[in-house]
């Protein structure tokens, strides 16, 4: 009887660990490509600020102040579930993010607020012209660089 | 017997002399900037284009803390982890006590004022190909620059790398002046070169260095791994990058890649000195990687 408990035991536990990892698993890819995918919708939208601001193309307020809103909404995405425990560079090879995000989160959360405080001052100011415009990229773009400094894989 | 061991002796110190000499530190001649006024407004220049702030002002240091040379910045790599001294005008703590001439010398020929070799970690053996007259005028900017008392730290390097007096060996093998691309290049493209091969140093990291730590100028800015660790520093050859002139012109100046990515890491920082250089110098480093060879 007791063996009986106990291979019940373990025949549970083994059922639980079999359905849990791989939904885990499904967990960490669906928030590295949720994560990424957030960063391909900045991107998006930063292209139209930074070609106004080189003269690529003509500087059209309705259209920055579209991709400036949509930056804010982006940032304010909640991360909370995109940064799943161990998703980094060392255990996959789809992702650039570093170990570091883990390791001071303190700091990554405070990176992302700056993120947000930059998306904001440029929503302020799109629409008021191409010098406000241009006033702000370096600080959004700064705020980009400044987290990929130290939390994601160099490779540029 | 004893004429065995007296010429085995004399091989020894023979020896012994060859390896002194070799390995000797050979100065700059006090004679290369003579005659030459520096021009603290055109060492500004200079000053953004050699990137000095990127590694000797602290960390994440912005605005007017981006020009306080502090050092203490730490660069670990395959050979150990080098500290970036202070470089400001501090007379005790700094270079403040320096001459010109010692600071060309270090600079150009990696030579410090007691005659010490310092580690290639500083990149002298691009320097070497710097005009006497910008380093004159750097000099004369640096020493507008804020003063720091942060004291120096001793660099992390094990045996045998640690031994300075090997460098001479080093430099004999991999100090090199002249240009690595010496094809006909226009005007636009030569001031790249200079730009990119001598002041800009961006050889040190973007192209792969050979066991002995020197630069495999076979591979010229084809990319090398990021000797801080984590993945790779690219290849800039235009086949392999692939951007337009304009394209490099505007993410040195801005950090956007013509993707609207935005640099990161090490290349983060060289923009943040770079993008205080006049377009016309951006577009010239962007001429030159854009004719290079295939």
């Amino acid at each position: 009887m007791k063996i009986r408990l106990s291979t019940l035991a373990l025949a549970a536990a083994t059922l639980t660990l079999g359905a849990a990892l791989p939904a885990a698993a499904q967990d960490a890819d669906s928030a590295v490509e949720a994560r990424q995918s957030a960063m391909t919708l900045m991107a998006f939208n930063i292209g139209p600020l930074v070609g106004m601001a080189r003269g690529d193309i003509e500087y059209d307020a309705e259209l920055a102040q579209a991709a400036a809103d949509s930056l804010v909404h982006v940032s304010m995405i909640d991360h909370g579930r995109f940064w799943v425990e161990g998703t980094h560079i060392e255990n996959r090879d789809d992702t650039e993010a570093l170990p570091a995000i883990w390791e001071d989160p303190e700091d990554f959360a405070s990176k992302l607020a700056d993120l947000r405080d930059a998306a904001g001052a440029m929503q302020e100011v799109a629409g008021d012209g191409l010098a406000a415009l241009q006033g702000e990229l370096r600080n959004l773009g700064g705020s980009c660089g400044a987290c990929h400094d130290n939390y994601r894989v160099s490779d540029d | 017997m004893r004429r065995i061991l007296l010429s085995l002796a004399v091989l020894a110190l023979a020896g012994a002399g060859g390896y002194w000499w070799l390995t000797r530190p050979a100065p700059l001649p006090d004679a290369a900037l003579a005659g030459i006024e520096g021009d603290a407004e055109r060492g500004e220049r200079v000053f953004w284009a050699a990137g000095c702030a990127g590694c000797h002002a602290a960390e994440e240091a912005e605005g007017d803390a981006f020009l306080v040379l502090a050092g203490g910045r730490r660069f670990p790599s395959p050979f150990g982890t080098f500290v970036a001294p202070n470089i400001s005008p501090d007379d005790d703590h700094g270079i403040g006590g320096w001459s010109r001439a010692e600071f060309a010398s270090a600079v150009m020929r990696g030579v410090g004022p007691q005659g010490t070799h310092y580690f290639p970690a500083f990149p002298y053996t691009s320097y070497a190909r710097a005009e006497p007259r910008d380093i004159a005028d750097l000099w004369a900017f640096m020493r507008t620059l804020p003063a720091s008392d942060r004291p120096n730290e001793a660099h992390d390097v094990g045996f045998p790398f640690g031994i300075r007096r090997n460098l001479g060996l080093w430099k004999t093998l991999f100090l090199r002046e002249g240009w690595v691309i010496e094809g006909p290049l226009s005007e636009q493209a030569a001031r790249g070169r200079y730009l990119v091969e001598a002041l800009g140093h961006c050889a040190e990291c973007h192209t792969p260095r050979n066991a002995m730590g020197g630069l495999d100028t076979d591979r010229w800015l084809t990319g090398a791994p990021n000797p801080a660790g984590d993945g790779r520093v690219p290849d800039i050859t235009p086949s392999e990058l692939g951007w337009s002139a304009d394209e490099i012109a505007d993410y040195l100046s801005s950090g956007f890649t013509p993707e609207f990515d935005v640099a990161g890491g090490a290349m983060g920082e060289v923009i943040d000195s770079l993008a205080n250089l006049p377009e016309a110098d951006l577009a010239a480093i962007a001429a030159y990687l854009t004719a290079l060879p295939e």
